[in-house]
């Protein structure tokens, strides 16, 4: 194992100790349950989460200021909320000092970026003071989603109660109990293409960062990376948010990880290296290059 | 503390919004000049008439081609500046300052105006409307490392400063349409919203996801293309936030 997992603190398997968001959360409910936590310690005064937009599975940005608004957004709505779109106005409109801030890898990256770079981010770069990562392997264009759930799985995206992608399948999840599952193969056509040149899995710039891969149904993979984040890892561990399990002691563990993380960045980078001769003697943009 | 680097705020035609950016660094501000910088030349700063030699020049503002006085400054200044930033989007792009067309009081004639990379060669951009404090400060810092820092801080300062060189050389033109033609159009837009949150006049909004440009309404200052995590983005300086991050802090104290 190297570096396609980011420099990590602490590695373990972990799951929320609330019932309630346990049962709302798409894993172990750890988003929902730290940023809980950081609410209600005052660590946090608001929190950049995926709320409910204006179409049934559709995300959009939404800043919870309370535990009764951040219930409203536990489970992955797997298409795109650009959550850094309200990472200013969370410091302006809504006069937040300490945000809390939740997104794909490569929503960490825009973050950090942001940080180092704020070259149209006045004043944000020391409010950011919890960005939680989620593992991402790809990501949908809206429209995508419904074609999947329409089209190929046959439902009624009103009527789905859940959406997964885990054990190589598409799980759509149907109100009345229905299961259907669509291979991977049928699905990869319909990702954002920006996904592909995408080199990080497991939100390595995150001060926490968590996914489902490496552990047990309904638990989840925890890396606490930053000393941001292993302070509030431990303030909410010390407080009893958390059940956790040594990811020694897990299955399928650190090592289907490592593993899945590999074959993303290896894919990629291939990408990334055909877009330099695609066409005749013309290369597609390399943003890891240049501007 | 070694010694100091000297610079100058050089203004051209620029609302003192930049100056103002820079200054509210505050406490930040102070300690630059205390302990990094002397300001050597700055029209409301400094008692100093004709351009001076000096290490940086933070240039802000376009240049009017019909006002005889700033483009013999503007080149003077490339003459006596080891290394010139274009400091927000009207020494960058033009900004604002490219819809004028003159007519107005006082130098009706004045009706040109150019990025200053269109009449000398600039080393750093900063791009934005204001330039943000935080990154003026970032500058103000790695220029400091590159000339007078250790061998380690004088790398570190080459890496974090490449990006802003290579978006001085990418050109002087500007517009929220190049979140389409070099991002979009070029199959690396991820929706992430950073375009967005950095558009200083809010004519970015996200259509399932993508960027949508209100045209009308975007000031060509170059913000949001440069915030793009799919413009620029050196994993070997963004992976180090952390200790970067300490590293100014530190250096600010
Ligand atoms: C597009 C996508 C792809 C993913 N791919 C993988 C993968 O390959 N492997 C893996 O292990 N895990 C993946 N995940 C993460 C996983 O699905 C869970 O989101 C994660 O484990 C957190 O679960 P939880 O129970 O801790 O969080 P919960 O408590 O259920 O909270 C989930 C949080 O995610 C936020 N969220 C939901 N949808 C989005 C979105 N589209 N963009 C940004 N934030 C969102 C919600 O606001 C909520 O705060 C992916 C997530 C997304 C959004
Ligand atoms: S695959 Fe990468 S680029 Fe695509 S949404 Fe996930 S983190 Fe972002
Ligand atoms: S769209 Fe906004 S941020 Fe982009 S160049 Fe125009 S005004 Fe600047
Ligand atoms: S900032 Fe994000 S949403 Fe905007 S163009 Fe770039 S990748 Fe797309």
């Amino acid at each position: 194992m190297g570096t396609e997992l980011g420099k990590y603190k602490l590695c373990v398997s972990a799951r929320s100790t609330d019932k309630d968001i346990l049962k709302k959360a798409q894993d172990g409910g750890i988003v929902t349950q730290l940023f809980k936590f950081a609410l209600e310690e005052g660590i946090i005064d608001g929190a950049i989460v995926a709320g409910q937009g204006d179409e049934p599975w559709r995300p959009r940005p939404f800043i919870a200021t309370t535990v009764e608004e951040l219930m409203t957004t536990p489970g992955t709505r797997y298409n795109i909320s650009p959550q850094v779109s309200w990472i200013k106005e969370a410091t302006r409109s809504y006069g937040l000092d300490k945000v809390g801030i939740v997104g794909t890898p490569c929503q960490m990256q825009a973050v950090r970026k942001g940080q180092l770079y704020p070259v149209g981010l006045r004043d944000v770069d020391d409010k950011i003071a919890l960005a939680i990562g989620i593992f991402c392997m790809e990501n949908f264009p809206y429209q995508s989603i419904k074609q999947l759930v329409e089209d190929h799985a046959g439902m009624k995206l009103e009527s789905v109660k859940k959406m997964d992608i885990g054990k190589g399948k598409f799980w759509v999840y149907g109100a009345r109990g229905q299961v259907v599952q669509l291979p991977l193969k049928v699905t990869h056509k319909y990702e954002q293409p920006g996904c592909h040149v995408c080199l990080d899995y497991v939100s390595n710039l995150a001060d926490v960062s968590t996914g489902s891969v490496g552990s047990p149904d309904g638990w989840s993979t925890v890396f606490v990376r930053t000393r941001k984040g292993d302070d509030i890892w431990s303030k909410a561990i010390g407080a009893g948010c958390f059940e956790t399990k040594p990811i020694e002691q897990v299955k399928p563990g650190l090592e289907m990880v490592s593993k899945l993380a590999n074959e993303k960045i290896t894919k990629n980078q291939k990408t990334v290296e055909e877009r330099a001769k695609f066409g005749v003697n013309k290369a597609l943009r390399n943003p890891y290059i240049k501007p | 503390m070694a010694e100091k680097i000297t610079v100058g705020h050089v203004h051209m035609s620029g609302c003192t919004g930049c100056l103002v950016s820079l200054a509210d660094n505050a406490e930040g501000l102070l300690t630059i000049l205390d302990k990094y910088a002397d300001l050597v030349y700055g029209l409301t700063l400094a008692d100093v008439r004709h351009i001076p030699k000096m290490d940086v020049a933070l240039v802000e503002g376009s240049v009017c081609i019909q006002d005889k006085i700033s483009v013999q400054e503007i080149k003077e200044t490339r003459e006596k500046a080891a290394v010139v930033v274009a400091v927000g989007g009207c020494a960058c792009y033009g900004n604002i300052t490219r819809f004028g067309r003159g007519g107005q009081p006082n130098q009706p004639q004045h009706e040109s105006y150019l990025p200053v990379g269109d009449l000398i060669k600039v080393d750093v951009y900063i791009p934005g409307c204001a330039p943000c404090p935080q990154l003026i400060r970032n500058v103000c810092v790695m220029a400091y490392l590159l000339l007078k820092g250790t061998k380690d801080q004088q790398e570190l300062a080459k890496k974090y400063l490449a990006p802003l060189m290579q978006l001085a050389e990418r050109g002087t033109e500007a517009c929220g349409c190049d979140l389409m033609y070099d991002v979009v159009n070029q199959g690396l837009c991820i929706g992430c919203g950073s375009c967005a949150a950095a558009c200083p006049v809010r004519a970015i909004t996200h259509e399932y996801g993508k960027p949508n440009v209100n045209r009308e309404m975007c000031i060509k200052c170059g913000a949001c293309y440069a915030q793009c995590p799919r413009s620029f983005f050196n994993f070997d300086v963004v992976t180090e936030f952390e200790a970067i991050s300490d590293l100014i802090a530190g250096a600010l104290k």
